[in-house]
């Protein structure tokens, strides 16, 4: 089976680890072999959060630079930041909704300019979905569902071996009962946004 | 039910690293478990926690990884299945009973499980642990997956109880942070009770019965070093003159990289999964046939040196690499590619690898640094210190916890960080040759860890400083795990005692205590600046619950506050506070609503009163 890698990239809160649960258990149902890593460490305390997703026949749970296939950014500047991980047939998909780190609030940077992020990851990678997830999820009944705004879109593209289905159904035993139909509104509105891009 | 308690062998599920540990440990028969709380290993414990809820289990958080291991040696010598979990560096702690209890051994199994950190995500170092096995005479196992994770912790049992001896299972972030498919198993069930039989001159480690026991101890390493040649754990895959010897994760990078670089016919690969005691003759079956090896492993050359000195031993001179200049780093964790490189250099292969996008000419991206969080009572007492000890000249030794951060500016209070416990007896010897005021801290579950015994020492030596305890009432960095000054009642969890640190500091012979509530700003710094007046050792408590964690058990209903039109845009509550509630729009400093707690920090700094309650 082709190996399939996929980085995504988040602010702690912004629910990548439960994205990461929701498309390892549609793998399994798939049948499709899956290994995932991801670095908790700080994440409450602001950090970045990573996880890392190889689908197919591969041992390794990481990913190095330039291997990434895929990368699903949760925050722009933060997709900007890892495109290390990714190669010029990369595809890259990016929440465009900016969490600005703390360090430009207190005058230690400068956040990047939207459309230059944009310009950039479309001049160095070969595809780009990019729009605002968090208005899709608060469309969709809250801002949590917003990871699954972009889960949506990622599964539009086809890239990854796993069906629609499967990741509806792992949506439905993966996340809390009280958040399911909001959930799959949220994966329903990402998947058609990436349809029109 | 708990997840892991689901008797359904065969079934498959994904299981995070540290789940398929505790799942081996459950199907193994796990009786006992103590650990002090430590990232990456974190999950661990709290998933047999949670199991011990609903079963027989017995399980503690301990007050440190000496105390874990000591209650853990016990429960294993009067025949229960023990396991003992911590990272990489609690086992430094341990180290006392652990180069003793290799003498004694073990009746029931006991498993020690310790999770090193390379690349330090979340640790001071990155130690290599297999030494440790090296050092007490004790095997060390290493897995390589998260479903292997779970085998080995089963066989670890199996084989502590063969030996007689503690076995160190060792993993690494990636195997503990990794999930992946697990296969169920069988779960037995655990023996709870046990006996301990008197035989003092096997457990009084006198010296003549340690000296006898130092005897068994190399013998029972003998019978490791038989069982280590013949085990699964250590297999040889594949034929060819080219060979890889790996461990852990590095022998997943190593199979991927020869199946990308087409090289799978011609490389023999030996995986070492049981490291210490080596498997000295199969390593020499391995060398035999091959023209050059490679050693594929992270942090210090552990197998390296071994195998050169096996290959030595039996007269074999084909060239035997792996750290070194063109080779693998001391330094961090390995990834895929990196080790595909290495071994497409050493065997002179084409690099197949993919080029990564070249960042030139990006724009800087600014840096995101983890932060004390909003509302937390941490960046309160580090703002009232700095204003207590305004005009002095301060040295300020912190310690390992969340409170590590205000070493961070605009807070800037951490000047000397070295292991759990050290701000105290750090303090000790600061305020002894230097004429600077000397200020240190430590949260609560690091007080009791090992803050405790320097506090002895600095009221025995007759010290001079001012000890800050930060008291959230929770182990907060790790995950929010109990510890002696937590109310175990806010949990509805029976059957603990709480301990007040005050009554133990003023037991230690403090004779200056302050309790501070540090979101009263006024207060709190007037009590402060009393007791840095103070000569001799002086405590102060300051006493506030962690804000996530208060509001993850609905204690603290947050309350945002705002900014109001009196701001004046001078910003002191951004310059000096750094709360990661305010953001700047349209030039002006604004709260988010979202994430502010209510703690009203900055409201009390305001020089203009112009932070407010937001009305709803």
């Amino acid at each position: 089976m082709d190996v399939k890698r996929l980085i995504m990239v988040a602010v702690g809160g912004q629910g990548n680890l439960l994205a990461s649960k929701v498309l390892g258990e549609a793998a399994l149902i798939c049948k499709v072999p899956v290994k995932m890593s991801e670095i908790h460490g700080m994440a409450q305390r602001g950090g970045v959060v990573e996880s890392a997703l190889v689908f197919g026949d591969a041992q390794s749970t990481i990913i190095s630079d330039g291997e990434a296939d895929l990368l699903l950014g949760f925050e722009p500047s933060e997709t900007l930041r890892a495109m290390n991980r990714c190669n010029s047939s990369s595809t890259v998909i990016t929440n465009l909704d900016p969490v600005p780190p703390f360090t430009v609030a207190i005058g230690r940077g400068v956040y990047p300019d939207m459309e230059t992020i944009k310009a950039l990851i479309r001049e160095r990678a070969a595809r780009l979905i990019a729009f605002d997830a968090m208005a899709l999820a608060k469309e969709a009944g809250t801002p949590m569902t917003m990871n699954i705004v972009l889960v949506g879109a990622l599964i539009q593209t086809g890239a990854l071996p796993l069906t629609r289905e499967s990741v509806e159904r792992a949506i439905e035993t993966r996340t809390k009962k009280a958040f399911v139909e909001m959930n799959l509104a949220a994966f329903d509105l990402g998947f058609k946004e990436a349809q029109k891009e | 039910m708990h997840k892991l308690l689901h008797d359904t062998p065969e079934k498959e599920v994904m299981l995070l690293g540290n789940e398929s540990i505790a799942r081996g440990a459950v199907e193994a028969g796990l009786a006992f478990a103590t650990t002090y709380p430590g990232t990456p290993s974190s999950e661990l414990s709290l998933n047999l926690f949670q199991i011990s809820q609903e079963t027989d289990l017995y399980f503690e958080y301990s007050t440190n990884e000496k105390v874990a291991l000591e209650v853990a040696a016990a429960a294993a010598n009067s025949g229960l299945r023990t396991m003992c979990i911590m990272k990489h560096v609690g086992l430094n702690v341990a180290a006392d009973p652990l180069m003793t209890l290799a003498y004694v051994g073990v009746r029931g199994g006991l498993v020690i499980l310790t999770a090193d950190d390379p690349s330090m995500f979340s640790s001071q170092n990155e130690q290599d642990n297999r030494y440790y096995g090296k050092l007490a005479g004790l095997p060390v196992l290493e897995p390589s997956s998260v479903a292997e994770a779970k085998e080995m912790t089963k066989a670890a049992f199996e084989l502590s109880e063969t030996l007689q001896e503690p076995v160190i299972l060792r993993t690494t972030t990636r195997i503990n942070h990794s999930s992946a498919c697990v296969r169920l198993g069988t779960i037995t069930k655990p023996v709870t009770r046990g006996d301990f039989q008197k035989d003092p001159f096997n457990f009084v480690t006198v010296p003549a019965v340690s000296r006898k026991l130092h005897v068994k101890l190399l013998e029972n390493l003998e019978h490791a070093r038989k069982i280590s040649n013949r085990c699964e754990h250590n297999r040889v895959e594949g034929k060819g003159s080219l060979g890889i010897i790996c461990n852990g994760v590095s022998y997943l990078y190593a199979v991927d990289g020869v199946n990308d670089l087409g090289i799978k016919e011609r490389v023999k690969i030996l995986r070492i999964g049981l490291s210490n005691p080596m498997p000295d003759e199969l390593v020499v079956d391995f060398l035999s046939g091959c023209g050059r090896v490679l050693v594929v492993e992270e942090g210090e050359p552990f197998m390296e040196e071994a195998v050169r000195s096996i290959a030595q031993a039996a007269a074999i001179t084909i060239p035997i690499r792996g750290k070194g200049e063109g080779l693998f780093s001391r330094l961090y964790e390995f990834d895929p590619a990196m080790v595909k490189k290495v071994i497409a250099d050493y065997f002179g292969i084409k690099y197949t690898g993919k080029t990564a996008v070249d960042k030139a000419g990006f724009p800087e991206i600014p840096q995101r640094p983890p932060n004390l969080c909003s509302g937390c009572s941490h960046r309160a007492t580090f703002y009232e210190v700095k204003k207590a000890a305004k005009g002095m000249e301060t040295i300020c030794p912190s310690d390992i916890g969340c409170y590590t951060l205000g070493f961070l500016p605009p807070l800037s209070t951490g000047d000397f960080v070295l292991c759990m416990g050290a701000s105290v007896s750090s303090a000790c010897g600061f305020s002894k040759v230097t004429d600077k005021k000397v200020i240190a801290f430590i949260g609560d579950s690091t007080f009791f860890h090992s803050g405790m015994t320097g506090l002895a020492n600095a009221v025995f030596n007759n010290h001079n400083f001012t000890l800050v305890i930060l008291d959230n009432g929770i182990t907060a960095m790790t995950g929010h795990q109990p510890n002696p000054g937590v109310d175990m009642g806010l949990y509805n969890l029976q059957g603990y005692n709480r301990i007040s640190i005050e009554n133990v500091v003023k037991a230690l012979g403090v004779e200056h205590i302050t309790v501070i509530k540090p979101f009263k700003v006024k207060k709190s710094i007037e009590a402060i600046r009393t007791a840095l007046e103070f000569k001799g050792v002086s405590v102060i408590i300051s006493k506030e619950a962690c804000a996530l964690h208060a509001r993850s058990l609905k204690i603290l209903k947050p309350r945002a506050f705002t900014v109001t039109d009196r701001c004046k845009n001078h910003r002191d509550c951004m310059d000096s506070i750094a709360c990661p509630s305010f953001f700047i729009e349209e030039n002006r400093v604004k709260i988010d609503p979202n994430t502010c707690v209510g703690c009203a920090l900055c409201a009390q700094i305001c020089p203009e009163n112009a932070i407010v309650p937001l009305k709803s």
